[in-house]
């Protein structure tokens, strides 16, 4: 498989790329509901979010977990993320704009492969976290 | 809702997720992932032996999932969260493999929430197996349902 870094060279502190989401924008919503499947109507139906006391529709949690995914296949490669766990914080609505960046946490042999540990988030334009997570990947 | 613990270890039944590759590059558009690891299968062939597939990918099994591979507590789709989403891999998976997954409940709780009142929270656990019959990967998601509408 094609990792991108070296065990050896990796710090405990280091960064992941961010990712930069600009713009969040309904046809997001919908375009990741035809892609995942996740067809629950808060996501892209206004009618039924105002019937519910929402003002308007807002992100699938996991539309956000795959921008923030993009931050461990930029740096890791794809193919080598061993874990990916988020915790869903806050709603992203539409026109918000998110960062999504990882920081290395620790290192660590498991199951005969040398991997790398660490958290990420997604914070919008406020500075509010959106999603928190963490991470284990492959080195090379 | 009371909750009903007895649902716990409840199993669906298996289901089969064909691996497509309209599928995957369809997926990386929608959150805005220009890898082109995921759109040129002679890059991908190179440089990972196969076109590999986005983290969250496996969200899509919902695809391919009837009710009867869906075992659930009785939650109120207006009052539904998304707590967490957690996704462990043993080995790779690639465009072309054949998964079965098998969705069980894992835990159900009731917590006293902040904001949203009372929050009963449902853990489902699905185990994917490739065309092997290896186990290549678990994905396990929380979903909450909140006392009160979740976004206001």
């Amino acid at each position: 498989m094609a990792g991108k870094i070296k065990y050896d060279t990796v710090k405990v502190g280091d960064v992941t790329p961010t990712v930069t989401i600009e713009n969040v924008s309904r046809p997001d919503f919908v375009r990741y509901a035809g892609a995942s499947g996740d067809f629950v109507p808060l996501h892209y139906d206004q009618t039924f979010v105002e019937a519910a006391g929402i003002p308007t529709v807002f992100a699938q949690g996991m539309w956000t977990a795959g921008c923030l995914s993009r931050c461990l296949t930029d740096y890791a490669g794809a193919g080598q993320v061993r874990r990916f766990k988020v915790r869903f914080a806050r709603q992203v609505w539409p026109g918000d704009t998110l960062t999504c960046r990882g920081k290395v946490t620790g290192k660590s042999e498991k199951n005969g492969e040398k991997v790398i540990e660490g958290e990420l988030e997604v914070v919008n334009q406020k500075g509010e976290a959106t999603v928190k997570g963490t991470f284990a990947v492959a080195t090379a | 809702m009371a909750i009903d613990k007895s649902i716990i270890g409840k199993a669906g039944k298996p289901f089969t997720v064909p691996i497509e590759w309209s599928k995957v590059r369809e997926f990386a558009r929608a959150i805005r992932d220009p890898n082109p690891l995921y759109f040129d299968p002679e890059l991908a062939k190179k440089e990972c032996g196969g076109i590999p597939v986005p983290p969250t990918f496996l969200q899509v099994a919902s695809f391919w999932m009837g009710e009867d591979s869906m075992p659930t507590a009785n939650f109120d789709i207006r009052r539904i969260l998304h707590g967490e989403q957690d996704f462990e891999f043993l080995k790779p998976v690639f465009v072309g493999d054949v998964l079965t997954g098998t969705s069980r409940i894992a835990d159900v709780y009731e917590k006293e929430g902040g904001r949203g009142g009372k929050m009963t929270f449902m853990v489902t656990e699905i185990e994917y197996k490739n065309q092997k019959g290896e186990t290549v990967a678990f994905a396990r998601g929380t979903l909450v349902e909140t006392g009160q509408a979740v976004g206001g």
